[in-house]
Parts: C-alpha cells; sequence; structure tokens
C-alpha cells in the first residue's frame, strides 16, 4: 500500500494570498518518480501554489497532504522532510562554499542544538556527486555558473531527503547547455523515485521532461491530465491566449511555437 | 584553517590579550606577578588591590563589551541578510544613549544611570517590534529595519534634547564624554551586573547557530528547510538587544566592533554563521581589551573608546578589504 500513497495530493484546493482566493479547484496527484510540470503566463499563481504546497502560506480553501498526512498537521520540520524545495535563485548576500549551502538541506534531520557532522557531510559529497558536480564542493557559489548554482540547490533538496521536491522554474534564467544540463538531472532523479513539481515556460520542455501538466493561468485551472492529453493546441492557445501549434518531431515528440 | 585549531588559537590570542591588559599601566604588574596573585598569593598588597579592583575588572569589562558587541553584529549580520548591519540597526544603542544621558541629567547614581540605560534599550527594541507587528511587517525584515531607523531617530532627537537641557559647565561634559564610550571607572560589582546579560544572551546564539545561520538564505528558504524562521529571528533580536544593552549601559556608545569584528571573522572562518559567531566573541573580546588598554595608556588622559574603535579599526578593516578576501558576494 505504501507504494499507492501520492507523495503530495491537494483536494478542492483554493490559492491566495491573506484568504484573498486567486485560483480554486486545483486537484493534483503526484507519485513516486513522476514529473508534474506547471505551465501559465507569469502571475498565473505559480508561485503562490508552491508556496502553498511548502507551507508557507496557508490554503485559502482545500487541502494538501503530503505523504498521505494533511498538511495542517504537520510541523515545519515534517514538511521539510516530505517536501525539498529549489527557489529560483539564491538569495543571500554571503560568498557560501556550494558544500556549506548543500549542507543546509540536512537541517531538518538535526536536532534544534545540533550541527552537521560526518555523516551529513557524507550525504551532502553523496548528492553533489550524484549532480556530477562534487569537484566544486569548495567553489564559492558566487562564482558558479547560473546552471551549476541551480545543481547546488537541488543537490541541497536531495540532502534534505525528502521523497518529493518542488522546483520554481529551475531552468528560466540559463543558457542552452546549463539548461540541458539540469533538466538531464531532473529526469534522473525521476527515474530514481523522487517526485518533482517543477514550473517552466517552456511547453517543449515539459513534453520532454513531464508525466503530468497542469496548465494555469488567471482565469484559473485550464487543464489537468498526463502529459500528452494536457499539452494541446487548444488548451495552450487558451493559456496563453496566443495561437499555439503543435508538431511531432522525427523523434516522436512534440514541439510548440 | 581547522575550525578546532583557529578557536584554540584564538583563545591563547584572548589570553595573552587579558595578561598583557591586566600588566601594563600606571603600576605595571609583570605576569609573574599577576599569577602569583591569581593563584592566592596574598604577600604584595599593593598589586593585589591594583589587580583584583582596578585591573582584572577593567580588562574583563573591555571583553565582556566587546564580545556582546560582536556576537550581535555578527548575528544581526546574518539574520537581517546584509553584510552592512551593525547592533544599532534597531535602535538599542540610542535607546541605551537615551536613557542614560536622561540619568545623567537627572543627577541619578551611577547604578540607576546604568539600569535606566539597560531599560531604555531594551524598550526601544520593544517598541521597534510591536510596531513591527502591528503593521504587519513582522515577515518582512526592511519594515522592521525601518522601525527601527525611525524610533532609533527619535531617541538621536531625545538625546540632542537632553543635551541641550544640560548644565553646559558640568553635566554636558560628563554626557558628551559618556557618549564616546569609556571603561574608566569600572567597579567588580558592574561586571557582576553585565555578565548575566551576556551570557542569557549568548548562550541560545550559540546553541542555535547552525539554525541562525540558515536565516542568511531568506525566510522562505529557511521555512522550507525546517526552520521557524520569524521566531528565530525574535529570539536573535532578544538576544542581541539584551547583550547590547548591557554592553551600551557600562560602557557608552561604542561603534565599529560590532560592525567590523564580524568581518574579520568572516574572513578567518568563511560565512557560515556557526563557525564565525565563537571567532567574532573571541576576537571582538581580543580586540577590546587592546582598545581599552591603548584608551588609558596613551595619553595621560583617558581617551574615549569610540574614537580609538574607529582609529584602529578603519584602518585595520581597509587593510583587510584590500587583501582582496571578501566572503560576501558583490
Amino acid at each position: 500500500m505504501e507504494r499507492m500513497t501520492p507523495l503530495i495530493e491537494t483536494r478542492g484546493l483554493t490559492i491566495g494570498h491573506n484568504r484573498k482566493p486567486l485560483i480554486g479547484g486545483i486537484d493534483l496527484r503526484l507519485c513516486r518518480g513522476q514529473v508534474l510540470c506547471l505551465l501559465g503566463p507569469n502571475g498565473a499563481g505559480k508561485t503562490t501554489l508552491f508556496r502553498t504546497l511548502l507551507g508557507l502560506i496557508p490554503p485559502v480553501g482545500g487541502e494538501v497532504a503530503l505523504l498521505g498526512q494533511p498538511l495542517s498537521a504537520l510541523s515545519r520540520t515534517d514538511i521539510a522532510r516530505r517536501l525539498g524545495h529549489v527557489p529560483q535563485a539564491l538569495a543571500t548576500p554571503f560568498a557560501f562554499s556550494a558544500l556549506d549551502i548543500v549542507l543546509m538541506g540536512a537541517s531538518a534531520r538535526l536536532g534544534p542544538f545540533a550541527r552537521p557532522g560526518k555523516p551529513e557531510r557524507a550525504r551532502a559529497m553523496a548528492a553533489l556527486a550524484r549532480l556530477g558536480i562534487a569537484d566544486l564542493a569548495q567553489a564559492e557559489i558566487t562564482r558558479l555558473s547560473g546552471g551549476q548554482r541551480q545543481l547546488v540547490l537541488i543537490a541541497r533538496a536531495l540532502a534534505q531527503d525528502a521523497a518529493a521536491i518542488v522546483m520554481d522554474e529551475p531552468t528560466a534564467s540559463l543558457d542552452f547547455a546549463n539548461r540541458l544540463q539540469v533538466a538531464c538531472a531532473i529526469r534522473a532523479l525521476a527515474d530514481a523515485g523522487t517526485a518533482i513539481v517543477l514550473s517552466t515556460h517552456d511547453p517543449d520542455q515539459a513534453a520532454r521532461l513531464g508525466d503530468a501538466a497542469i496548465l494555469l493561468n488567471r482565469d484559473g485551472v485550464i487543464a489537468t491530465g498526463p502529459i500528452q492529453e494536457t499539452l494541446t493546441e487548444a488548451r495552450l492557445t487558451r493559456l496563453y491566449r496566443v495561437p499555439v501549434t503543435r508538431s511531432l518531431g522525427t523523434d516522436g515528440r512534440m514541439h510548440f511555437h | 584553517m581547522d575550525e578546532r585549531a583557529l578557536n584554540t588559537a584564538l583563545v591563547g590570542a584572548l589570553l595573552a590579550v587579558l595578561i598583557l591588559g591586566a600588566a601594563i599601566g600606571p603600576f605595571a604588574l609583570s605576569p609573574a606577578r599577576i599569577a602569583a596573585v591569581l593563584t592566592g598569593d596574598r604577600s604584595d598588597s599593593q598589586a593585589v588591590t591594583v589587580l583584583l579592583n582596578i585591573r582584572l575588572p577593567r580588562v574583563l569589562a573591555a571583553a565582556i563589551v566587546g564580545a556582546a558587541l560582536a556576537a550581535a553584529g555578527a548575528a544581526y549580520q546574518t539574520t537581517f541578510r546584509n553584510p552592512l548591519v551593525s547592533p544599532d540597526i534597531l535602535g538599542v544603542s540610542a535607546g541605551a544613549g537615551f536613557g542614560a544621558v536622561l540619568g545623567l541629567l537627572l543627577g541619578l547614581p551611577v547604578v540607576a544611570i546604568q539600569m535606566l540605560g539597560f531599560g531604555m534599550g531594551l524598550l526601544t527594541v520593544a517598541l521597534v517590534i510591536a510596531l513591527t507587528l502591528a503593521l504587519r511587517g513582522a515577515g518582512q525584515v526592511l519594515i522592521m529595519v525601518l522601525c527601527g531607523i525611525a524610533i532609533g531617530a527619535l531617541a538621536g532627537a531625545g538625546i540632542s534634547l537632553v543635551k541641550l537641557l544640560a548644565d553646559p559647565e558640568q553635566q554636558l561634559p560628563a554626557i558628551t564624554f559618556w557618549l564616546m564610550g569609556s571603561l574608566a571607572g569600572v567597579k567588580r560589582a558592574d561586571l557582576a551586573a553585565a555578565l548575566p546579560a551576556l551570557l542569557i544572551g549568548l548562550a541560545p546564539l550559540l546553541a542555535l547557530r547552525w539554525r541562525i545561520g540558515l536565516l542568511a538564505m531568506g525566510d522562505d528558504e529557511a521555512r522550507a528547510m525546517g526552520v521557524d524562521a520569524g521566531r528565530l529571528r525574535l529570539l536573535v533580536i532578544a538576544c542581541a538587544t539584551l547583550m547590547t544593552a548591557a554592553a551600551v549601559a557600562m560602557a557608552g556608545v561604542i561603534g565599529w566592533v560590532g560592525l567590523m569584528v564580524p568581518h574579520m571573522a568572516r574572513l578567518l572562518t568563511g560565512p557560515r554563521f556557526d563557525r564565525m559567531l565563537p571567532a567574532a566573541i573571541l576576537i571582538g573580546a581580543g580586540f577590546m581589551v587592546l582598545v581599552d588598554t591603548a584608551a588609558r595608556t596613551v595619553a595621560t588622559l583617558e581617551v574615549p573608546l569610540g574614537i580609538l574603535t574607529a582609529v584602529l579599526g578603519a584602518p585595520i578593516f581597509v587593510l583587510l578589504l584590500a587583501r582582496g578576501a571578501r566572503p560576501w558576494s558583490e
């Protein structure tokens, strides 16, 4: 039965700020190894949805459950143990090393007065190695490329040892090579069992990475479901309010233009 | 350098500086004499009196003030995610200063002046927090800092008003001198009053220093990693305020230490707060003992500490920056 429990589930979720509803009727269900892509124009509420899933702001209505437990019944540490977070960018003025950043992921599994020791350090190094950036462990985060920083943040979410990770536009500000590298890393994590929710502005990327998609704009949820059925011309046209055409490449993949 | 080796070296340096501070003065004491008195040798009554009643209280008071200001500054720079922040950011120094000069104006006894300074320092920050909560800005660091600047400016205006009302022959020089910072005339009783505030403020910061370090990543990230950021920041503010108010009440307003020493520590340890805090405490204590020793020996008149911390601190700081080590992003 363990495998059947969805890692993230929302029922009739309404998100918003200060009890003012923004979008309602969000029903998500994410299991082991799945990638759910969140698509929509800026200001549609993608970040608000992430903050709600992470318990950073309360839902206006409905319910979020992590590994079968309602979010409202979980402590901050409980949430962190279930759900990792990869922010869009780092917001610190201090030049931490990549390893320092990844070590922070261990905090949810440390006592309040504890500091990370050898086991946490080994786990952090393993997370960096898994993303192919073990050689950057001692590098200052401010000297890394955008893609490398993103990989460090993903490594931190791995070190948090959560079954699911939400990623806020993990490839948004990256150049082509970095984008490719980060996308490969994300797919590899999912294939190894982690459930991932990510937001993206690129339907091609969603088609390549995702198992399921949810389309959001100011009108609300346009569609939710398996990726092939959700990313249709009609729905994307409605989502972005510009005509979108879908074609199949020689590789059998969907492309949008 | 390895964390333990660094802290051991810093503890050694602090002990050396403490002995130096205890030895130097109009009545010089050799380290051997100091050791003898400390181990219970009462044969040289003059040495006993100088060391136990004058020199040691003063040296230890300087160490306490330096440690308190450095720890508060280090904690604030991390929790407010700003390397330019000093312990005064929420108005504690201005508030404590106002309380103390008011005491001087009213001609209160020294103990009452210190109590008033300490109390007003705490009250100022409590007011800032209450105002921040009333504006529903508890989650927003910027609102809190702006409230601190506003209340601090009010306390500054209060200080100016007290100066205006003070008797220019007697009270005004005393007020001016006090505001520039001094440990002249510190007694064992002052130590006994300041030490608990330092320890009560320092213990939670040290115990929770790994978690406090996560606040450097911003509230949302810290919370997503399992830390209750808002509550932890309030605890840090309470601890830092307690220590700073106690330091200001005992020694007056001493700038620079709280801003500069965390930077010096960061250059040695990197930006991780759990490593930086102990180093900042040890460096702050040692630096202040050196400065105070200079304050009472370089001239026939005592030089105010505030002047010396800036005169010594600014060149050291610029030198460190010139060496190129900048553990924050540009």
